[in-house]
């Protein structure tokens, strides 16, 4: 066996330059691939992170409410929910809050505002929201005032210490009117939040919108140790717990977002899959190359004895050889440069750049450096070698000998 | 051991279209330690009469055995077994693997023989040092003349301790010194080894310095001359 590794190793070396430019672009192909993944995955891993932050890996809501989303469809955070979520060892975080739409004045102005009634503490470890103040102060516990984002201030020329009034409709049909002082303001990059959004601890969100039911939540956001698998999980917790709630994963509820993961990684593939196409070519045409003026050699090694299997061997080790060499090359070469991106991220502009920001997140461009990554590219290299090795061991196997030896 | 029986052998190439009879129904027994030139003229079948004998080709019609082993009864497979344990060949030119060096090239017969390392290694060297390249064991073929070439096949031809040698016109592409100083190195090993060789030439000089020759025309045998 060594020595057929030898006579292979050999081989390729024979035609130094044409091993070394096929091994190059077996190379460049990896390290491409290596970069493009590394970044692809990173950005992946990224949006899911901001959208478990965001939404959970699981919500209990009353059944409908995703749809509708409506205040008639809000849950009573009960014993029995609470003890449940607590005796579940796979959960290993339960946030209850309440969102909802009001109208918010200040002197003459009047705008529509959504609402977050939230645990300050347990959201801000989340989202760092507390972060994001740009004026007097975030909220804590017992906190009666209220936090609103900047552009929304601006519109309503309001302040912090001045007093905002609050009126809406509460749970089953009630009306909701409240003053809260500003206790802080807080900037998002993107409009959409930044003129829309105001925070209030959740007690405080459920004395306005539902003083009768003070158990009233929009949502409990869990998180969970294991998230082997999402659906399952949820559908477990949902018989648990039973059918006038409803269990939804991240997935389900930010479906934008794993579409986007999924279109994003198909166009990443078929790139890929080009580009190993075109590097499959060369190696193939270097292989074809060397066997087709290696034919007398070939008839002369069988003639003297060599079993036409050893050749075929010899033949894959010199296929297998020849993309180990730029697989080996290219993740050699990829890990630091892809180590200085993981640690240096290009900032980044543009749709998801957008996207990013609204889930709180900078907009940079995250490499991931997963070792599946590096894993499942050198495999696949390793596998195509194997595909075209099949054309010289076929030859090895099935060449006329003394044809051959007429050569 | 070695003793080779041929009876009525025919090879019909293109059998289909223009028939060529290659090999026209040669009878012949060759003994062990025999050193034997097969002669004629260029197309005469020299080439074809060895090949079917070196297990390369295979008979239209007839027979060759080999020490009781009838070579028409091997599969393929087989016969790749048969030729490395049996016979040794030395081809016209480009016999070697041009990336093993001449020690390599002869020991890497005796390594698919299953021959432990430290033995083939020895041998080998002895076996070209034998031949007259001791210098030269750790160059590759390339970097060897045509004549050393020739000298590194006979020395991997006699490494696997064959019944017989088949050399198919191994000096055509040796000049006049090469030649000579090739056929004395293959008949000291004829007398050393007691290994038989069977040789094809249409070159007198060579010929001369058999001691039998087989005369071939198209693809009959017209003389057999034992000489003494
Ligand atoms: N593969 C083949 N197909 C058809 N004809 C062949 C083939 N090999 C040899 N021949 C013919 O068989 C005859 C004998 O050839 P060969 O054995 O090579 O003669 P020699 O070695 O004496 O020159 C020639 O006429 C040659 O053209
Ligand atoms: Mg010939």
């Amino acid at each position: 066996m060594k020595s057929l590794i030898k006579i292979a190793w050999r081989s390729l070396w024979r035609n130094k330059r044409r091993t070394l430019i096929t091994s190059a672009s077996v190379f460049l192909a990896v390290f491409l691939a290596l970069f493009m993944r590394s970044m692809q995955i990173g950005s992946y891993e990224m949006m899911t992170d901001m959208a478990v932050r965001e939404a959970g890996h699981l919500q209990i809501h009353k059944n409908g409410y995703w749809e509708k989303k409506s205040i008639n469809y809000f849950m009573d955070y009960s014993n029995e929910i609470k003890r449940e979520v607590e005796s579940n060892p796979n959960i290993s975080i339960a946030i209850p809050r309440m969102d909802n739409f009001a109208l918010a004045s200040y002197g003459d102005l009047t705008k529509g505002v959504a609402i977050q009634g939230i645990i300050p503490d347990m959201t801000d470890d989340r989202i760092n929201l507390s972060k994001r103040i740009v004026k007097g102060r975030y909220l804590k516990e017992n906190d009666t005032g209220v936090v609103l984002a900047e552009g929304l201030a601006n519109y309503l020329k309001i302040d912090v210490n001045d007093t905002l009034v609050l009126l809406g409709q509460g749970y089953q049909g009630i009306s909701a009117a409240a003053i809260y002082p500003v206790v802080g303001i807080v900037k998002f990059p993107i409009p959409k939040l930044n003129n829309l959004m105001m925070y209030m601890h959740l007690d405080q969100a459920q004395e306005t919108f539902a003083p009768y039911n003070p158990d009233l939540i929009s949502a409990l956001v869990i998180e969970l140790k294991d998230v082997d698998d999402l659906s399952e999980e949820a559908n477990i917790l949902n018989e648990r717990i039973g059918f006038n709630y409803e269990v939804l994963s991240w997935e389900q509820m930010l479906q934008e977002v794993v579409q986007q993961i999924e279109s994003d990684n198909a166009g990443g593939i078929v790139m890929l899959g080009i580009l190993y196409l075109i590097v499959a070519f060369g190696i193939f045409s270097t292989v074809l190359m060397m066997t087709v003026e290696r034919r007398r050699e070939f008839a002369i090694m069988v003639a003297v004895g060599l079993n036409r299997s050893k050749l075929a061997i010899i033949t894959l080790f010199e296929t297998i050889l020849i993309a180990i060499i730029g697989v080996i090359a290219g993740v050699i070469f990829s890990v630091p440069v892809l180590q200085y991106f993981h640690h240096n991220p290009i900032p980044l502009t543009g749709d998801l750049a957008d996207m990013m920001l609204e889930f709180n997140y900078e907009p940079i461009m995250p490499f991931s450096l997963e070792s599946f990554i590096f894993v499942s590219q050198g495999l696949t290299v390793l596998l195509i070698a194997m595909g075209i090795a099949i054309y010289p061991m076929i030859y090895a196997y099935w060449f006329k000998l003394l044809k051959a030896m007429r050569k | 051991m070695g003793s080779i029986k041929i009876s009525n052998l025919h090879k019909v190439y293109n059998e289909s279209k223009v028939p060529v009879k290659a090999v026209n129904g040669i009878d012949l027994e060759i003994k062990q330690g025999e050193f034997t030139a097969i002669v004629g003229p260029s197309g005469s079948g020299k080439t074809t009469l060895l090949n079917m004998v070196g297990g390369l080709d295979s008979p239209t019609m007839g027979d060759i055995e080999i020490d009781n082993v009838h070579i028409g009864s091997l599969n393929s497979k087989e016969l790749i077994t048969y030729r490395l344990n049996n016979i040794g060949f030395v081809f016209q030119s480009y016999n070697l693997i041009p990336v093993l060096t001449a020690l390599e090239n002869v020991a890497f017969i005796m390594e698919l023989q299953g021959i432990p390392k430290d033995e083939r290694n020895k041998t080998a060297k002895e076996l070209l040092e034998k031949v007259g390249i001791a210098d030269k064991i750790n160059d590759r073929p390339g970097e060897l003349s045509g004549g050393q070439q020739q000298r590194v096949a006979v020395a991997r031809a006699l490494a696997s301790k064959p019944k017989f040698i088949l050399a198919d016109e191994p000096t055509a592409n040796l000049d006049s010194k090469s030649t000579s100083d090739l056929l004395d190195l293959m008949q000291q090993m004829n007398d050393e080894y007691d290994t038989t060789f069977i040789f094809s030439t249409h070159d007198q000089r060579v010929m001369e310095k058999a001691r039998r020759i087989i005369t071939i025309d198209d693809g009959l045998v017209s003389s057999d001359i034992l000489k003494n």
